[in-house]
């Protein structure tokens, strides 16, 4: 019996690593993503194109306009002398934020009046919008804060103490290649999977395998395990990249990480397992494998929360692996999570690896009669 | 001479129709596939936290400290818990039950009653570094507005020198479902465009009927073309009812004008369906066109489109990269019509890209299937 597992198996993974194109596209793309989309996926600003109008000439004006050039989060594209070409700015996209100095900003500091300063923002991206805001927040309290000391005045009653716990410095680069581990361990795994069954039925060689005496069991087996064991290569060598090349840190143990990755896989080839068997053509399993793969993609918490997302929708969340996969592999690599803290996380992965990798058996049979 | 080419042109998209209406996966893909994601994503995408379960840790509850709390209980963007100890905090923190904690410790109100500068604590969980800023941005804010509101209506403590007026241009309430909608159709029309084309004409190949096409009078153009007019029209059809969607379903409003929208719209499809006869050309079979389509398609429409990921912030050598993605160029169109109106500024240089690529990628396709010919 174990032999002839093994024989489906080593056929499986000819079929799909046997053609030379079939093998680029299971190891190139998967690199050159993993490097493109690490760099590429941030939510960190840098460089943002910003302008300023100083309508106040003084030394504290001049004082403010710097620490916003000398910001590494903005760059200075346009000193503007009037009002008129604000709006032109923001609306093509020359500048994303102007920053306009009244010219009372002097006196009212020194009058001890609320100083207005003007923070314009172009909301077409509402997410950097808010960034912006909170970034130029930033520097006009810590320019109120100096020029308080400085000018002897009574200090605020309270200050911020700001800390983030797990990733101190709130690169978003920490929360996002991890999320990349297992958007591609996803993709890679559903396209080697989604298309086994579809094709061998296509050729009519499926009808084959199931007339010989080969038990269901191990039909499912020879067709699962290939999938296994690509999906959990890819997912080595990205972990590998994500801690060498991306200096993301590690910092729970192999095992947690492992026995997540184990069941994701799992429950990603049971679905594509299921895909495949009720596909009659290629064409219906690959449709099939990307109406699964957008969606838990998107609604997964990758790129956006999963708490912002209306309840009935995160209900629906729930049916997706990615979603728990996501939180194991950020909780060990950023919070050092153990088994018992991911438990959670492991049992629904493992339910619906087992309801679909079962529903799949059953099409098997279904279908040939 | 020119009759029998029209007439052989029309045979072909006669062909073409009646395949389409046939099988009605082609159909479902250019129709059904655009409005169910937009409808899914329309509402699951949303960068916008609301509800944010946050810990308040007051260690000596008063007037003063009561002032400071109240503010987020009172906010939409806030669900604050209360905790007696900041250890239970930070365990309910480490099981991701709150996403932050604001700490007061039991001196707060005599530090700043005396000399000020009383430290607030606040610790957010960076795993999430995006949610971790806005609400750091947030706090911030409640805080700049507890120290003016103190000064100016109880004439203690000095207010903040500086009073920021933040204005947001284009999307008053920031809501980010106004940009993302737009951006999700680029990234949609961008699946649907090449899904169309690469497994529609992989499978012809793998099932010979390419062939058997090209051993007959009708000369290559003539095939593309009429694999491409059909394929225009029914991606333009699937574009036409995303947009209804967003206008009317999210009610993200439309500012530019609809023939903007529809020549942009035109430019975008031939660009991806010019890149799915590339792919499908190549790839020859249903397995690879698939994956190469994928790969190729969405997760770079996704990720380096600007549609969620700001471009500028990019570093320069993916900056680069991004220009070879068309869904690029679209994203920044639909944002700024759908937002902002028809800013030519930002229309003008996009579509000429777009233009560009159409023209690239259906040239690269006209020139790789003259070789499979001979």
């Amino acid at each position: 019996m174990l032999r002839q597992v093994f024989a489906l198996i080593v056929k499986e993974l000819l079929a799909v690593l046997r053609d030379p194109k079939s093998r680029m596209v299971l190891v190139g793309p998967p690199l050159i993503q993993l490097m493109v989309f690490g760099y590429a996926a941030t939510y960190d600003l840098n460089h943002v194109p910003i302008a300023i109008e100083n309508r106040d000439a003084s030394e504290a004006s001049r004082d403010l306009v710097a620490r916003f050039v000398g910001s590494p989060t903005f760059r200075l594209v346009a000193t503007l002398k009037s009002g008129e070409r604000i709006n032109s700015l923001i609306d093509s996209r020359t500048a994303a934020m102007v920053l306009v100095i009244d010219p009372r900003f002097t006196r009212d500091l020194l009058l001890h009046e609320p100083a207005p300063v003007q923070v314009i923002v172009d909301g077409r991206n509402s997410n950097t919008a808010l960034l912006i805001e909170g970034y130029a927040n930033t520097i006009l309290s810590d320019f109120s804060l100096s020029w308080a000391a400085e000018h002897g005045e009574p200090p605020p009653a309270a200050v911020l103490d700001i800390r983030a716990r797990y990733n101190p410095t709130l690169s978003s680069r920490w929360f996002i290649v991890p999320g990349i581990v297992a958007l591609l361990t996803q993709v890679v795994t559903l396209l080697v999977v989604g298309l086994s069954v579809a094709r061998e039925r296509e050729t009519g060689t499926f009808d084959q395998l199931l007339v010989t005496p080969m038990r269901q069991i191990d039909i499912l087996l020879g067709k699962g395990l290939p999938g296994l064991l690509i999906g959990t290569l890819e997912a080595s060598v990205i972990v590998a990249a994500a801690v060498l090349w991306f200096d993301i840190p590690l910092r729970g143990g192999l095992f947690p990480l492992y026995l997540g990755l184990l069941l994701f896989v799992t429950a990603v080839t049971g679905i594509g397992l299921m895909i495949s068997s009720l596909a009659v053509t290629q064409q219906q399993a690959l449709l099939g494998a990307f109406l699964f793969m957008v969606p838990s993609i998107i609604l997964s918490g990758f790129a956006t929360p999963i708490a912002n997302m209306p309840p009935l929708i995160q209900d629906f969340t729930l049916l997706n692996p990615m979603r728990y996969f996501l939180i194991v592999v950020r909780s060990v690599f950023l919070e050092g999570a153990g088994v018992g803290a991911l438990l959670p996380q492991y049992w629904p992965m493992a339910l619906i690896g087992a309801m679909s990798l079962a529903a799949a058996g059953w099409l098997f049979r279904k279908r040939v009669t | 001479m020119k009759a029998a080419r029209l007439r052989r042109l029309g045979g072909l998209l006669r062909k073409e129709l009646l395949q389409i209406w046939r099988d009605p996966s082609a159909l479902a893909i250019a129709f059904a596939l655009p409005a169910l994601l937009l409808i899914i994503f329309g509402y699951g995408v949303s960068l916008d936290a609301t509800n944010v379960p946050l810990a308040l840790v007051v260690q000596h509850p008063d007037g003063l400290t009561a002032s400071f709390t109240s503010q987020f209980s009172h906010s939409p963007f806030f669900r604050p818990r209360r905790f007696l100890t900041i250890q239970g905090a930070e365990t309910a923190m480490a099981a991701r039950k709150v996403e932050g904690i604001i700490w007061l410790q039991s001196d707060f109100t005599r530090r700043a009653e005396s000399d000020g500068n009383a430290p607030i604590g606040v610790i957010v969980n960076g795993v999430d570094a995006n949610d971790a800023r806005i609400i750091e941005g947030y706090v911030q804010q409640v805080w700049a507005n507890w120290l003016t509101a103190r000064a100016a209506v109880d004439g203690k403590g000095a207010a903040l020198p500086l009073a920021a007026q933040p204005q947001v241009r284009f999307n008053a309430s920031v809501s980010s479902r106004d940009y993302l909608v737009p951006g999700l159709i680029a990234v949609i029309m961008t699946l649907t465009g090449a899904l169309l084309t690469a497994l529609v004409i992989a499978r012809e190949w793998e099932r010979g009927t390419l062939e058997a096409l090209m051993v007959t009078r009708v000369t290559v153009s003539e095939i593309l073309l009429a694999k491409l007019v059909p394929y225009f029209l029914l991606g333009m059809g699937g574009m036409a009812a995303s947009v209804l969607l967003a206008v009317f379903l999210f009610g993200v409003p439309l500012h530019g004008s609809v023939l903007v929208l529809t020549g942009a719209s035109a430019l975008f499809m031939l660009a991806a369906l010019g890149m799915g006869l590339v792919i499908s050309g190549f790839a020859r079979n249903q397995f690879v066109a698939g994956q190469i389509a994928i790969i190729t398609t969405f997760l770079p429409a996704f990720i380096l489109s600007g549609f969620v990921f700001d471009i500028s912030s990019m570093p320069a050598a993916v900056q680069i990269i991004t220009h070879i993605v068309a869904a690029r160029y679209f994203v920044a169109i639909l944002q700024s019509v759908f937002l902002a109106g028809d800013v030519w500024p930002v229309v003008v240089p996009n579509a000429l890209a777009l233009a560009v690529m159409a023209a690239i990628f259906l040239g690269v396709a006209r020139a790789t299937a003259r070789k499979r010919l001979d």
